[in-house]
């Protein structure tokens, strides 16, 4: 894994912005052909379509690929093409500088090291030419080579070149782009770019060539903190194994790490690798597979990261974005957010500025059209693992979409707060809400989930890991076990047949109400009586549900954390009932988890599962459900 | 702390290695495409990394019956070899495939009818495929998980926004995606993966009597070149100075201007 076999340096990926007719794609085809990168079929091929058209020979032909663009001489999508140069390997992304398809200009600006932004000499900056610029920086790409085009349009004047030069200057610095160089071409006659020109005899800087093999970037630091987003588990075997790329840090055999949003603690048992290499650490942009030790719950979404300097916990997130809906965004629309590995519900709680592409101002506002860059605050339903986007760039990313579609994409300023003033909104006394309407304010409706198993079976356990996950996810959810219920609500009473009866119709009826006030209810008892059972049914109806967790008999008195099976067969504890046999099996449980067959972990994934299925309210958190 | 700078094919092998396993935890049911060329083959030898030694989806060939035999016997070798569960999907014949489409084109027409009925029997809702950028202009276009429409067909001119690697993996029922982790490769870096990793290829690659095949298609829309190329190493010196495509070779792709967009928007690969 280095790289010894000879390879050049990696490639540098440049994406080409600009207003539309500034001759983005000129300049690229002009390029190919200058640095011997086009191929003689490709060249005919470019001729038979010109004279298809009856058009002059044109470059643009070379990305304009399609039919459609062919035609209306306009590039629509977005297109990719290597090239060589003697000093690296170049890989040209091709963004169309119409306004009709910026989405299509975004997606290739995402994939940018570097921009080169082309602008008409004539025609000097234009409002898309500030908007790519701005649009360059929200992405993330920050250095720039500028070309300035048909130079021959302005009789090739420096003074010209100098204006137009100091104009986006200006705007750069303003926006925090470090724009290297500037150079004055003919991209059609190939003047300054990829050999220097004699129209220009005042200009004695770079080629866009050699601008473009002249960037240099920053190396991504080694000491910054280890961030994984979570991709999911793969089961192999008995593994549970851990997979996502490694967005900075090293990750190695023997570390502790933190799992966000939960902030539980964990060590690293292997690096998991096929072919098996033996290897014990994984880097910055490894797709790395990992297990850890001990029982700690990791599921998609969450994020791994040294314990120092981890994520914060947050449900409200300042951003900056670019806003690709058809219809305006407002303050209480509702849409999804996808962030690193994650996907939230999200309400729009306010929305702070929109820039201003002329003035790069910001303007308060209510509402953001299309194409807009704002900045706006998000009121998550879950909470989040956040890191902001001067700290981690890669992790701070999200896209929104609506319904089904993309609508937005952008990057995390800050989170706002932490998780225990999240959910203080009040609720105007006397107003009485039904069920459904405390379903919509939670994104779920509220449930009795009653454990049922022997002593030692594992309900305790599964109940505290799916109350964990539960919370983290923005679920309202509660434990009732005999730790926070023999206390008080059954503090009078014991162990006998009638106790034990009267205790659990006290622990059904408690689970019913916590279930219509929208939480959901996770009661872990052994609740040894069918009878019993049947009258919490009964007390909570259809949002009942009875999950039988089953273990041989002979496993939990194997297990037997208590002691409890070891005093009862010592005969000093009376009426226990895993040694009576008086547990009568549920006979049409709502689930059957087997916690003699798998591990704690895959026993509340199967357990979170099932509760997220029966809580899920029928339509999405999708704007047209706000009616 | 030492200092490692991945190389470029390590960068390529991890970016492709999360494509797949986004596609597997998002997208189901999901299937890949496997027409025993090198690129996807390379893909196979990277589910394989991607998902520790078992590749967790059918692996399809969609059999036209004019493969090569060479490329017949390197399908049952390896589909033995690497334990896949291989589903040989039989095309429908030429005469059911739309007759205005040029003549060399109606094997990529039968594939493309071939999927569309797979897709439609298993519920498909992704496919991965191992298609690259630099292969073809229109495929130069392509987003990494690409929405297709219940006929297979591909609207070019309203393709979804894709940021990042934050990729949007949801398609309305009856839609499928199509997966494309291979996408930011080359030819050339495909071929010296693939000698990295020491993963199989059909001999037909290799030059023999001054001839070997560049892309591997239907034995009668496909023409060797001349070369003489006898190992993976040699190939990847040709490819330092050659200046004719890689798809030269590939009779249908050269018939009309626009043949290559008409079958790929018609739900070709």
């Amino acid at each position: 894994m280095n790289s010894a076999e000879g390879e050049r340096p990696a490639q540098v990926r440049v994406v080409v912005v600009g207003h539309v007719d500034h001759g983005k794609s000129t300049l690229i085809g002009r390029l190919l052909h200058d640095t011997g990168s086009l191929t003689a079929l490709r060249l005919q091929e470019i001729r038979t379509a010109a004279e298809h058209r009856g058009v002059p020979f044109e470059w643009s032909f070379a990305l304009d690929a399609l039919q459609s663009e062919r035609d209306q001489a306009v590039t629509i999508d977005t297109t990719r093409i290597w090239l060589r140069l003697p000093q690296r390997d170049l890989v040209l992304i091709d963004a169309p500088g119409h306004k009709e398809f910026l989405r299509n200009m975004v997606t290739g600006a995402s994939e940018g090291d570097a921009a080169l932004l082309v602008v008409d000499a004539h025609e000097g900056v234009s409002e898309q030419t500030r908007r790519h610029a701005l649009l360059l920086e929200l992405i993330g790409v920050e250095h720039a080579v500028v070309a300035i085009n048909k130079m021959d349009r302005v009789d090739f004047s420096e003074d010209r070149y100098r204006q137009i030069r100091q104009e986006l200057t200006v705007l750069f610095e303003r926006i925090g782009i470090a724009a290297q160089t500037f150079v004055p071409i003919v991209a059609r006659d190939g003047d300054n770019v990829a050999v220097p020109s004699g129209t220009m005899p005042w200009y004695a800087g770079p080629t866009i060539v050699d601008a473009i093999a002249a960037l240099e970037f920053q190396p991504p630091a080694a000491t910054r903190s280890l961030r994984i987003a979570v991709q999911g588990v793969l089961r192999r075997n008995l593994e549970r194994i851990i997979v996502g790329r490694v967005a900075s840090g090293t990750i190695a055999v023997g570390d502790e790490v933190l799992i966000s949003p939960s902030r539980v603690r964990a060590r690293v048992r292997s690096i998991e690798s096929w072919p098996p290499d033996g290897r014990t650490e994984a880097r910055q942009g490894d797709a790395v597979g990992f297990t850890l030790d001990g029982p700690a719950f990791v599921d998609r979404g969450d994020i791994i990261s040294s314990p120092a300097g981890a994520p914060a916990p947050a449900t409200e997130l300042r951003t900056r974005l670019v806003w690709l809906g058809r219809k305006p965004l407002a303050v209480g629309d509702r849409l999804s957010l996808r962030l690193g590995t994650r996907l939230a519900g999200v309400e729009v709680k306010a929305l702070e500025r929109v820039i201003d592409i002329d003035s790069l101002d910001a303007g308060g506002t209510d509402a953001v059209l299309a194409n807009d860059v704002a900045e706006v605050v998000f009121k998550s339903r879950d909470v989040l693992a956040v890191d902001a986007v001067a700290d981690h760039a890669s992790l701070a990313r999200f896209v929104l979409i609506d319904g089904l579609a993309i609508v937005g994409g952008g990057t995390v300023l800050a989170a706002l707060d932490a998780p225990n003033a999240a959910t203080n909104d009040l609720v105007p006394v006397g107003h009485l809400f039904d069920r459904d309407q405390r379903a919509w304010r939670n994104g779920h409706r509220g449930a009795v989930i009653w454990l049922t198993g022997l002593p030692a079976a594992g309900k305790s356990t599964l109940a505290m890991l799916a109350e964990q996950k539960l919370f983290e996810r923005g679920f309202q959810t509660y434990v009732l076990d005999g730790d926070n219920v023999r206390a008080g609500l059954g503090s009078d009473l014991g162990f006998s047949h009638d106790d034990r009866s009267e205790n659990i119709r006290r622990v059904g009826e408690v689970a019913a109400l916590f279930a219509d006030a929208g939480t959901i209810a996770i009661a872990a008892f052994i609740s040894p009586y069918r009878a019993d059972r049947d009258r919490a049914r009964r007390a909570a109806g259809a949002a009942f549900h009875e999950v039988y967790v089953k273990a041989d008999a002979s496993v939990c008195e194997a297990r037997d954390p208590k002691g409890h099976y070891r005093q009862a067969r010592a005969g000093t504890l009376k009426d226990f009932t895993g040694i009576t046999g008086d547990y009568e099996t549920p006979l049409r449980p709502d689930l059957v988890i087997d916690t003699s067959a798998i591990s704690p972990p895959d026993a509340a994934a199967q357990l979170l599962e099932y509760i997220e299925r029966v809580v899920r309210l029928e339509s999405g958190a999708t704007r047209s459900a706000k009616a | 702390m030492q200092e490692r700078s991945p190389s470029l094919l390590d960068e390529l092998e991890a970016r492709s290695i999360a494509i797949l396993r986004e596609a597997y935890f998002r997208v189901s049911p999901l299937m890949m495409l496997w027409s025993m060329g090198k690129d996807s083959t390379a893909l196979l030898w990277l589910a394989r990394k991607a998902f520790f030694g078992e590749v967790p989806f059918p692996v399809v060939l969609l059999d036209t019956e004019m493969e090569l035999p060479e490329v017949y016997r390197f399908r049952d070798e390896l589909a033995a070899a690497w334990k896949l569960d291989l589903k040989n999907e039989l095309c429908p014949p030429e005469a059911s495939i739309d007759p205005t489409l040029p003549p060399a084109a109606r094997a990529a027409g039968r594939k493309s009818a071939g999927l569309r009925a797979l897709i439609e029997r298993g519920k498909y809702r992704g496919v991965i495929v191992g298609i690259r950028r630099d292969e073809q202009a229109t495929r130069a276009k392509e987003r990494v998980f690409s929405p297709r429409a219940p006929d297979g067909t591909w609207d070019v001119k309203r393709q979804p926004a894709e940021l990042w690697d934050v990729y949007h993996t949801d398609v309305p029922d009856g839609h499928h995606l199509r997966i494309h982790p291979l996408l930011h490769w080359t030819e050339v870096d495909v071929w010296r993966y693939t000698q990295r990793e020491n993963i199989p290829i059909v001999p037909l690659y290799l030059a023999r009597d001054g001839k070997r095949y560049r892309s591997l298609g239907e034995k009668n829309i496909t023409v060797p070149i001349d070369s003489h190329a006898a190992t993976i190493a040699d190939i990847i010196a040709e490819l330092e100075t050659t200046t004719t495509s890689e798809r030269a070779g590939r009779v249908m792709d050269h018939e009309a201007e626009d043949a290559f967009e008409r079958l790929r928007t018609g739900g070709y690969m």
